[in-house]
């Protein structure tokens, strides 16, 4: 098990190695065949790993391999804890990685930076599964940051482009926020448990559940509420929930695979993935499960709406991963961590697809990404429209789609918790479903049917993409359909997780939820009579109609309700705020600083200053030195008489 | 017979004339370079009678290295005169501050 780990995480970045530095010398092929293998390899090695966990039953493996560093009695370890949790996160990491990485050779087949972007990509892989498989805070952390740091790499991987710049480097400074507070939630929880070990850490954290903190005077916290809502910081930075949203739609001018592995099917699941890990310290504090509640249902609903005014391709995905970010925290604070964990698991195939799908047709367009500008492409590209078609019918959760499991289930959950503000919660997420079909349907409808709103050009050259990339799409389309009937039963109701999950006695909504499931037939058949359904067939309909057969009235609507939409359009003013009162006024104060501290204090008074009492006293001692000889004379005259005195005065003294 | 504090006391007042000629001059440097000479020359009348009242030869071999130092200082001084003279075309001492800060 041990070689079986090491070698899962280890050969993605050795394909990273060589394609990244030898790139020139072996090639092209020679970079995309070397990373394939090596993502190909992890992921045939995860398959077997998660068998013999699920099949064979073999014990959860977990084990310190490596000593890192000892230090004042303490030593961090680079260790692996798989139990099925962290199983499921590598079948899902490599699998959607090793799609995208065959896509790739498609997408990217003219790009001068071929070489660079597998090694990327298989970097990513690397850390991602350092993240997931690791069995302490540090390891976790050292994953939480590498992947943070690809991501940056790859969302300025055209680095010419001014945009691109700005959004990686924009991506990377509201993650450092996340990662501060996720960093300070490490830092509590190696005080209190004196371990960054999650064993020991979870074990020990029941005794001190109604332990308190003060860290103002005068208000006495709780510490597992601080701890959680710290870790959850770091969650909110990775996994994009309001307020530290931003990054992710700005993201989507690196390339279009790093968008459907990064942004949407992996890494932004980090910050869910680490939460369900941490069930046991999340229970024990019900203000930071409201929380959670709350943050991922506004972003559920508020970056829904966001979907619905934006015209470039990728970014109407971008914002429904945000919004179905929002549903799996909502799972999670609703302690229904393994369907947030199974939404995760089909949300990655389903949006994996969606983005490699937009990409597809991203290329086919020659790079056009307004939707506007499409139209009618389903007869041109018959493989991209099917495959979408049926991401976009898992994402509104159509029943027998992998996505009507999972976010009914979520719904459900939050409909039977008792938790404050699983009210509010549950109306924010059934509405979602609305806005999810109603998006998802218009960017079909727009890009797919319709009138050709694009010129002779383009017509002449758009064609069905290669099989390298038409392969992956039919691949993932396969499990989103697929995936979420058959893992529903044992993922949600039969204890799949085990212990990797806790959820206390009084919160478990799916245990409840579970005495009203009659299998995967009988909740197709429930979910037909559902609110959620209903919901979500009046969005397609709606789409329908405004953006087919009346394509007018989008325009009216945008003329009656112009205050509404300008606000979607400023996605509610978030950056705008954000510009004017973390940039410019960090700005400011740096101007304040740099006019007062540096030129004022520190140029004028020290620097200057100094300079100038040097001068202004050499100004006096100057007229000491006339330069005629008399007076030098006359000084030495004086300096005798002086010394005669003393010398008399001293001779009278001693007699 | 003289008295020793005679001696010093024409010594002294010499040493005064030369300070103050040093002093007060600004017009020659020649003048200086007297001054400097009869400085020197108080002193050997001090060497002279020191010897002469404490029986003992060496405050006259004193006195004759002194007044070798000053003839060689002498010349040395009026030859730096001349090459004075020559550049500023003065021997006014008032003009001579070059070295003024």
């Amino acid at each position: 098990m041990q070689n079986l780990c090491l070698a899962i995480v280890l050969s993605p970045l050795f394909g990273a190695l060589i394609s990244g530095l030898f790139g020139k010398k072996i090639g092209r092929a020679g970079a995309h065949w070397v990373t394939i293998i090596g993502v190909g390899v992890s992921f045939v090695l995860s398959l077997i790993v998660f068998c013999k966990l699920v099949v064979w039953d073999e014990p959860v493996f977990n084990q310190n391999l490596y000593l890192w560093l000892s230090t004042g009695g303490l030593n961090f370890y680079v260790g692996f804890l798989i139990d099925e949790l962290s199983a499921t996160m590598m079948l899902v990491v490599t699998f959607v990685s090793w799609m995208v990485h065959i896509y790739t050779i498609g997408y990217m087949r003219d790009d001068s930076g071929y070489q660079r972007f597998f090694s990327y990509i298989s970097l990513f892989t690397f850390s991602m599964l350092m993240l997931v498989m690791s069995n302490n805070f540090l390891q976790l952390f050292f994953g939480w940051e590498a992947v943070g740091v690809v991501s940056y790499l790859l969302i300025g991987f055209w680095f010419k482009k001014d945009t691109a710049i700005y959004a990686n480097l924009k991506a990377f400074l509201v993650n450092r926020v996340g990662d501060f507070g996720f960093l300070l939630g490490i830092c509590c929880v190696f005080m209190y448990f004196g371990s960054l070990d999650y064993g020991t850490a979870f074990s020990m954290a029941p005794g001190i559940e109604d332990d308190v903190m003060v860290v103002m005077p005068g208000y006495e916290w709780s510490v597992m509420t601080v701890m959680c809502l710290l870790l959850f910081v770091g969650a909110m930075g990775k996994s994009a929930q309001v307020p530290l949203h931003v990054w992710l739609p700005d993201s989507m001018e690196g390339p279009t695979p790093i968008s459907a592995l990064i942004h949407a099917a992996t890494m932004v699941t980090a910050g869910i993935f680490m939460v369900a890990r941490m069930s046991p310290l999340f229970e024990l504090s019900e203000v930071a499960l409201t929380t959670v509640l709350i943050i991922g249902s506004i972003t559920a609903f508020f970056m829904g709406l966001l979907g619905l005014v934006q015209s470039d391709i990728k970014r109407v995905v971008a914002y429904s991963t945000l919004s179905q970010l929002g549903y799996m925290t909502v799972a999670l604070g609703v302690s229904a961590y393994a369907a947030g964990i199974f939404h995760l698991f089909t949300h990655a195939f389903f949006k994996a697809l969606l983005f490699l799908a937009a990409g597809s047709v991203i290329m086919g367009m020659h790079h056009q990404q307004d939707m506007r500008k499409m139209g009618g492409l389903k007869k041109y590209m018959p493989i991209t429209y099917w495959t979408s078609l049926i991401g976009s019918l898992a994402l509104i959760g159509f029943p027998g789609f992998s996505g009507f499991f999972s976010k009914d289930a979520i719904i459900e959950a939050v409909h039977l918790s008792h938790i404050p503000g699983a009210g509010i919660a549950y109306y924010a997420i059934l509405s979602g479903v609305f806005i999810t079909a109603l998006y998802s349907f218009r960017l079909v409808f727009l890009v797919f049917h319709g009138e050709e709103r694009f010129d002779e050009k383009t017509r002449s050259h758009l064609h069905e993409s290669p099989s390298v990339v038409t392969i992956p799409l039919l691949l993932l389309a396969a499990l989103s359909v697929g995936s979420g009937a058959v893992a529903i039963t044992p993922m949600l109701f039969d204890g799949f997780f085990g212990e990797g999950i806790y959820v206390a006695a009084s919160h478990d909504v799916l245990a409840e939820l579970g005495t009203h499931y009659h299998g995967v037939l009988g909740m197709m058949i429930h979910g037909l009579s559902q609110p959620p359904f209903w919901l979500a067939a009046a969005g397609v309909f709606t789409a329908w109609f405004c953006y087919l057969r009346r394509p007018d009235i989008p325009a009216k609507a945008v003329t009656v309700v112009g205050a509404l939409h300008r606000l979607l359009l400023d996605k509610y003013g978030f950056d705008r705020f954000n510009d004017w009162f973390f940039a410019g006024g960090t700005r400011r104060v740096g101007q304040l600083f740099f006019r007062v501290g540096d030129v004022a204090i520190i140029d004028g008074a020290v620097v200057n200053g100094s300079a100038k009492v040097v001068s202004w006293t050499s100004q006096i001692a100057r007229r000491l030195q006339s330069g005629l000889l008399y007076h030098y004379a006359f000084a030495m005259i004086l300096g005798l008489i002086f010394l005669l005195i003393v010398f008399v005065h001293q001779f009278l003294l001693a007699n | 017979m003289l008295a020793l504090s005679d001696f010093l006391t024409v010594g002294a007042i010499l040493f005064c004339l030369s300070v103050a000629g040093i002093i007060i001059n600004r017009k020659n440097v020649i003048i200086l370079l007297m001054c400097i000479e009869l400085m020197l020359l108080a002193v050997n009348t001090n060497f002279i009678a020191f010897s002469r009242f404490a029986d003992d030869v060496s405050g006259q071999v004193f006195v004759f290295f002194i007044l070798t130092v000053a003839a060689a200082e002498a010349a040395i001084g009026l030859a730096i005169l001349v090459v004075l003279f020559r550049n500023k075309n003065s021997i006014n001492v008032e003009d001579l501050d070059v070295m003024k800060g």
